[in-house]
């Protein structure tokens, strides 16, 4: 719905091809259009959020090629051939120690919190080089003061085989 | 002290909505499916003061596939109901601030829509404008009454002037603190359409029945065509108590306009320039104290930003002086508190509402007092907080049964704050570049509207027993994320025995619940939770059954419907006000609420001499709040509460042009990150409130109260420097340290910043 504007440009809508929460998809977007808004208005996966469109609140990160991003900043057509994963794509049941530990208040910030969180807990290997705290900076959370991320992100951690 | 939590409340019972958010299911405003709609977008005032000369459509946009409304279009009085009816709901001729919203467009593409609300030009002939509210303004700025004061309220208790005169010891002190950007992680937003011949608004709010009132003013519509719908809101803190009024009219002459859904979402950057923010404010204190630390008589003047418009400036002045004095015993007090205009965005409701900023001047000032006596500002307090029997500035007797010099051992032990006051005297002076220093505050929040104010309100709620043996409760007051609908569901599963799967909560729909009243002042718990309990009883009652419970209640709810096909079985509750409660609203005095929280609040930080960054780097949080319902939602309250006062206290700098905010994004308005922050250590004294839910107190704007002094006293004690402004900024701390001293007295300036 939004951006599709045979009104403002009419010569500006593509066709991309990407894989999306593991299923090829092929999407008509227009050429500026971001990632952020394809998912949401074109895909109706609205899961992820916009807090704040300029890439510093993280309530829109996505991972693109297993990696998280803020879906804000990456133009649509450049996840053309690539893969992208977003919080639909996570399993309810990873998400129970954030929900025990009190890691979601207003849910606004929470998708993307979500995604980090998972993608913090899918590597520890970082810890030898970053504290938990440096991993979540990235996503702003104006509920709980970050407590309840960190310590579910610890029970997830410490329940892991 | 601290009791067992009972099995229902136990952490057990998780955040009802708790996954849905998780998983990103959860529909908020945005989220919502919507066919052949148009967005709504709003044309702004480009000047803080002036009258409208012209309005140009640039001539290059075909302007016939647009809806487009300015205030001709009002059909009611162009007013947004609230406590005065001075706002304008779209400017007509003339604006007070930048930003104020003058045209409204609509269509369907919202890339078009962008790019045709910046092709339409205002013209403004400029008249002078009030930026500063700490100076007395000029006679051709006066704008409104004769003084530009929008509010002026007085507290008096004793005899200030002749205490003072008496007093051995008098210390002064002028303290500042910074608007705040509420930052809800979901911007406001709003839908509108008609459906048949009734308006229905839905968007993010906290108080449907605002709206409502609202809609039927400006739009002159009876209450039967008008409708509003609550949509998951992610995030409030007062930003979305009186603002989102106005973005509701705006959907909804868009909608009536061009018979279409209209949808408005505002972009970070409008919501951070355009909607309110917390008042800025200047105290002034004057204390009279004995040599061994005793209050001998406290005067003080509290003097707040208002903005353009009266909003809610009244009643946030109203708790800000309340909470002045610090909750003290003091023979002589006497409170002098003004809001006043400046053509500024108006400032409005934000989590503490006044409170956080007259605690932070009286906390922040208690350390001075200590400081000229040589006491240790642990003791100050000790020597001078309430006992049982003594009164507040108000003349309020407390006589609550807590002890709140045990809130404030307990929160000193925690923090092990004597043996860390020594270790840091005695290892700053070997640091060549960190200084570490210790912070206390004590403090209190009035729990529910101040005053009178629940009486007026005279809140309804109903639980209706359903067909199905589960039971519905229905209630105007809404989650955003503090925790209702969990609270709401385990208390009314606790009072009836049921599993909370058998609880279901009313979507908030001025069409389907009764007004309970605003979802604001750290009341749903504790006021609307005791009329869920309360309508629980009254279900039963219904029933004839006063003790069913579980089961035996289920059954003869199926079988009451079971005799009565089609009919509603309703237990109802209505406010009714706790005994020997009296307030007199026009000389202030009394009983001012009908219970106090109390918290005792430690900060330790480090400050770095090379770059003035303050860290926070622990923080303990004691409060006594009554019993505690869910001890998972009730920690994040704190937690997230001491966070956002941490931003406030030392990084949320909103920078102003001409009464409009210009830093209005994420990238140069900082608010705290997890890297920011330490661990926020959190501990509850419970002594149950007999009037509130299960002996719950309001807990929400609490924690809010106390970060600010405690952290800038730790930041006195680790310098030596005495920072009076907030938010100190390195650059702030810079400008009163030595260092900045140097360079303002180099450059002949005043090292004030």
């Amino acid at each position: 719905m939004t951006g599709n504007s045979a009104i403002h440009n009419p010569q500006s809508t593509i066709s991309i091809t990407f894989t999306l929460n593991g299923s090829p998809i092929s999407v008509e977007i227009d050429a500026a259009d971001r990632l952020l808004d394809t998912l949401r208005y074109r895909l109706g996966l609205t899961g992820t959020k916009e807090g704040c469109g300029e890439g510093e609140c993280g309530a829109c990160t996505v991972y693109l090629d297993g990696l998280p991003v803020n879906s804000c900043l990456v133009p649509a057509y450049q996840v053309r051939g690539r893969r992208v994963e977003t919080v639909e794509s996570l399993p309810p049941a990873r998400l129970d120690p954030l929900l025990t530990h009190g890691a979601t208040q207003c849910g606004a910030c929470t998708p993307g919190v979500a995604m980090t969180s998972c993608w913090i807990i899918d590597h520890p290997d970082l810890l030898a080089t970053h504290s938990v705290r440096e991993l979540l900076a990235g996503n702003l959370c104006r509920c709980t003061g970050y407590d309840g991320i960190l310590d579910g992100i610890s029970a997830a951690m410490q329940s892991r085989p | 002290m601290r009791r067992p939590l009972s099995p229902v409340y136990s952490p057990t019972v998780q955040r009802l909505e708790g996954l849905a958010k998780l998983t990103g299911r959860e529909r908020y405003v945005d989220d919502l499916p919507l066919e052949g709609f148009l967005w709504g977008a709003t044309v702004r005032s480009p000047a803080p003061r002036g009258r409208i000369t012209a309005i140009h459509f640039d001539p290059a946009i075909d302007w016939s596939q647009f809806t487009i409304v300015d205030s001709r279009d009002v059909p009611g009085p162009n007013t947004i109901a609230l406590i005065e009816s001075d706002q304008p709901v779209l400017a007509s001729g003339y604006v007070r601030h930048v930003h104020e919203a003058i045209v409204l467009l609509a269509h369907p593409d919202r890339t078009a829509l962008r790019r045709a609300a910046a092709a339409v030009q205002i013209d403004v002939a400029p008249e002078p404008a009030v930026t500063d509210f700490r100076v007395a303004p000029r006679p051709d700025q006066i704008q409104y009454g004769d003084d530009n004061v929008l509010k002026h309220l007085q507290i008096s208790k004793g005899d200030v002037e002749r205490a003072l005169a008496a007093a051995p010891i008098v210390v002064e002190g002028v303290y500042e603190t910074g608007a705040q950007e509420h930052v809800y992680l979901e911007p406001q937003g709003m839908i509108a359409a008609l459906e048949g011949d009734v308006l229905v608004v839905r968007g993010s709010m906290q108080c449907p029945y605002y709206i409502l009132k609202a809609l039927r003013h400006a739009l002159g519509r009876d209450e039967g065509r008008v409708r509003v719908i609550q949509t998951p809101t992610g995030g409030g803190f007062g930003g979305k108590e009186e603002y989102p009024s106005t973005i509701a009219l705006h959907a909804a002459l868009l909608t009536l306009k061009s018979g279409k859904p209209v949808k408005i979402v505002y972009d970070r950057g409008e919501d951070m320039a355009a909607t309110t923010k917390r008042h800025p404010s200047l105290v002034r204190h004057r204390t009279g104290v004995t040599p061994d630390g005793r209050l001998l008589a406290q005067d003080i003047e509290v003097v707040m930003d208002g903005g353009a418009y009266v909003t809610l400036s009244p009643v946030v002045l109203s708790r800000g002086i309340i909470h002045a004095a610090g909750p003290y015993a003091c023979d002589h007090v006497r409170i002098d508190g003004r809001a006043m205009f400046t053509n500024a965005v108006p400032f409005g409701a934000f989590r503490g509402f006044g409170a956080p900023q007259t605690h932070f001047a009286n906390e922040r000032h208690m350390d001075r007092v200590a400081a000229r006596l040589g006491l240790d500002p642990a003791e100050l307090r000790r020597r001078n907080l309430l006992r049982d029997e003594e009164s507040t500035a108000t003349g309020q007797v407390i006589r609550d049964g807590t002890d709140r010099r045990a809130v404030l051992e307990h929160a000193l032990t925690l923090a092990d704050y004597d043996n860390k006051r020594a270790a840091h005297a005695r290892d700053n002076v070997s640091s060549a570049v960190t200084r570490r220093g210790i912070g206390i505050a004590t403090f209190h929040h009035g729990a529910g509207f101040t005053g009178s104010g629940e009486v007026m309100l005279a809140s309804r709620l109903d639980v209706a027993g359903l067909a199905d043996g589960s039971i519905e409760i229905r209630s105007a007051n809404i989650e955003m994320g503090q925790g209702t609908l969990t609270v709401f569901t385990a208390l009314a599963a606790q009072r009836l025995g049921l599993d909370p799967a058998h609880v279901r909560i009313a979507e908030a729909d001025t069409a389907r619940v009764p007004n309970s009243g605003p979802t604001v002042a750290s009341r749903t718990a504790m006021v609307v939770g005791r009329l869920v309990e309360r309508a629980c009883d009254d279900l039963r009652r219904r029933l004839d059954m006063d003790e069913a419970t579980g089961d035996a209640l289920r059954r003869a709810l199926r079988d009451w419907h079971e005799k009565h096909p089609g009919a509603e079985l309703v237990g109802q509750a209505k406010y009714e006000p706790p005994p020997g409660v009296v307030w007199d609203d026009v000389r202030y005095r009394g009983d001012a609420y009908g219970t106090f929280g109390w918290g005792a609040y430690v900060a330790e930080v480090e400050v770095d001499l090379r770059t003035y960054e303050t860290r926070v780097i622990d923080f303990v949080a004691v409060q006594e709040v009554g019993t505690v319902l869910h001890e998972v939602l009730a920690r994040g309250q704190v937690q997230g509460g001491v966070a956002q006062a941490i931003g406030w206290a030392l990084l949320e700098d909103c920078r102003w042009k001409d009464g409009a905010m210009v830093n209005a994004q994420l990238t140069n308005y900082l608010i705290p990150t997890s890297d920011d922050l330490p661990r926020i250590r959190v501990a509850f004294l419970e002594t149950p409130y007999a009037y509130g839910a299960q002996g719950a107190k309001g807990l929400g704007e609490l924690p809010m109260d106390g970060p600010a002094p405690a952290i800038v006293n730790a930041v006195a004690a680790a310098t030596g420097a005495d920072p009076c402004v907030i938010p100190l900024t390195p650059e702030r701390l810079m400008m009163i340290s030595d260092f900045g001293m140097r360079i303002a007295a180099s450059k002949g300036q005043d090292s004030t910043p």
